[in-house]
């Protein structure tokens, strides 16, 4: 299989309450991706469109976003797995370019969950677990969280504060980040008065609910070549694996199997090891997600994530620099629209067009990117 | 005048404070809480077992099971204690959730009569059939 590329990135602003509709949300990311490429519509060979569905009255977005971004007669279709819809979409697009089938394909990303209230949003994320199962005792996702949670600090002693400086590091890039929804520093004392969401995570422990939509470009390396991309960034790895969606089936409460699966294939894939990453965006929905992550992607052992976290190695200084985007928890989290947000923070950093975000000179980047409660992992790795 | 309706089996929708889910092949699962058990199903070609309980046999293929008791005591491997619900669970606050390990099965569900600060990692506790002020019906873990 030859070669596969990200050609081009975009992102809208993520935002509390976006003033348009989904149409013209997508449209923000799709210009700024396709000005990034210096692509045209005909460059496109079918797109994937990537959401968590219920958020939004429209029925099949994918014909109605193709439509608005001037992309029909080309293919395009919708790809879900909740917050990791996008990853999982540029999985899809991998796969159509590797194939053969197609020589470039954008994944949309996008949501908009200010169509429905907070408290209609929890219930539309809670449904996302087992619903006959689980959902009658009146689940939500930060409560599914905080059963990882708890199950970590049982087994490995760490306390609120490990997983407020988490907070702390995420606030401290949110604040360069002119896409971030909250752009404000946090202190670590400011997270240990908070309210308790569900024990034990408090309420800086828990990312926002944003409106917002990514766009990433793939195309072969030949179409790249005839496009005259001066700074194409591939795609080393892919891994993905699924897990029993309700807690029953698991067998580990500490860290996602899911997440532990997908970074070992997409490591054999890319023939390295979580060494030779040398920038990271994790899935931080939660903090004890980031604090899981670290050890689920092998960056610490078993037990060991609070060491970097306390040493500051995931500062942008640091051995292994994660989230300096401000990651899901200042950023915001708008489901369908975050792993291509995600894997548009790695590829400017790849490129070293990061600006103020940039860590020093990386040629390996990773993207951890998990949808539900450890239901869907997905791991990408990307190279220059 | 045309055939009697046929009534539809939504024993399902009793289950819990709000139930997502009516017809389900494992109805029988609530009349089994009305008589105060909780039991999950065992297949009878392959001898798997299954909690929740399931209708049907990845393993095997077969759709053959039999129901078992939930008995004695599990470990509490993990649990939270909700402050805020989703909507419709809001009279129940606070309230917790858990994971308890039965060996051959692991169990989803609620806490029943523990306070909330006495809840650890590691409690051995057993499961009961339990009704809800609103007339449904769920289970939850009690000390053992
Ligand atoms: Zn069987």
């Amino acid at each position: 299989m030859g070669k596969v590329a990200i050609i081009g990135v975009g992102q809208s602003a993520f935002s509390r309450a976006y003033p348009g509709s989904i149409r013209e949300l997508a449209f923000e990311a799709f210009r700024e991706a396709m000005v990034d490429a210096g692509a045209e519509t005909g460059d496109i060979g079918a797109t994937v469109v990537c959401s968590a569905p219920e958020y939004d009255k429209q029925r099949s977005p994918a014909g109605v976003l193709a439509e608005y971004l001037g992309l029909t007669p080309q293919p395009t279709f919708y790809a879900e797995t909740l917050c990791s819809s996008s990853s999982t979409g540029l999985k899809l697009a991998y796969s159509l370019v590797a194939s053969g089938l197609h020589d470039s394909v954008m994944v949309i990303g996008f949501q908009k969950m200010s169509e429905i209230s907070s408290a209609e949003s929890q219930e539309r994320m809670g449904r996302g677990a087992d619903i006959q199962w689980e959902s009658p005792f009146g689940t939500m996702m930060p409560a599914y969280y905080a059963m990882y949670a708890q199950g970590y600090m049982d087994s490995y002693g760490i306390t609120s504060e490990d997983l407020a400086l988490i907070r702390v590091k995420a606030a401290t890039y949110g604040q360069i980040n002119e896409k971030a929804v909250y752009r404000k520093g946090v202190e670590l004392q400011q997270c240990l008065d908070a309210d308790p969401v569900a024990n034990p995570l408090k309420v800086f422990d828990c990312c926002a609910n944003a409106d917002g939509a990514s766009c990433v470009i793939v195309a072969s390396e030949a179409k790249a070549k005839a496009m005259g991309i001066a700074k194409p960034v591939w795609i080393l790895g892919l891994g993905a694996a699924s897990a029993p969606v309700n807690l029953a089936g698991r067998d580990l409460f500490n860290g996602l199997r899911v997440a532990q699966m997908a970074a070992a294939e997409a490591y054999q894939m890319a023939g390295i090891s979580a060494q030779d990453v040398d920038v990271a965006e994790v899935h931080d929905c939660f903090t004890i997600a980031e604090m899981m992550a670290y050890e689920n992607l092998g960056f610490a052992e078993p037990g060991g994530g609070k060491e970097l976290i306390r040493s500051k190695e995931t500062y942008k200084e640091g051995s292994i620099p994660v989230n300096v985007d401000g990651g899901l928890l200042s950023k915001g989290h708008p489901i369908g629209a975050t792993g291509g947000s995600q894997i548009r923070t790695i590829v400017l950093q790849l490129r070293g067009e990061a600006g103020e975000m940039q860590v020093k000179d990386p040629q390996i980047g990773l993207v951890h990117n998990i949808g539900g409660v450890g239901l869907y992992g997905n791991v990408s790795i990307l190279g220059r | 005048m045309g055939k009697p309706k046929k009534e539809k089996d939504v024993r399902f929708s009793k289950f819990g404070t709000v139930s997502f889910t009516a017809t389900t092949k494992v109805n029988d699962f609530i009349d089994y809480l009305e008589k105060g058990e909780v039991r999950g199903t065992k297949c009878k070609s392959c001898g798997k077992v299954f909690f929740p309980p399931r209708a049907d046999c990845y393993s095997c293929l077969s759709s053959d099971m039999e129901w078992f008791k939930v008995e004695g005591a599990g470990k509490l491997i993990t649990f939270s204690i909700l402050r805020y619900a989703p909507i419709g669970f809001g009279d129940d606050l606070p309230y917790a959730i858990a994971v308890v390990d039965y060996g051959d099965y692991k169990v989803f569900g609620r806490i029943g009569d523990i306070d909330l600060d006495q809840v650890q990692c590691g409690m051995e506790v057993v499961v009961r059939a339990n009704e809800l002020p609103n007339g449904q019906l769920n289970y939850v873990f009690d000390k053992a």
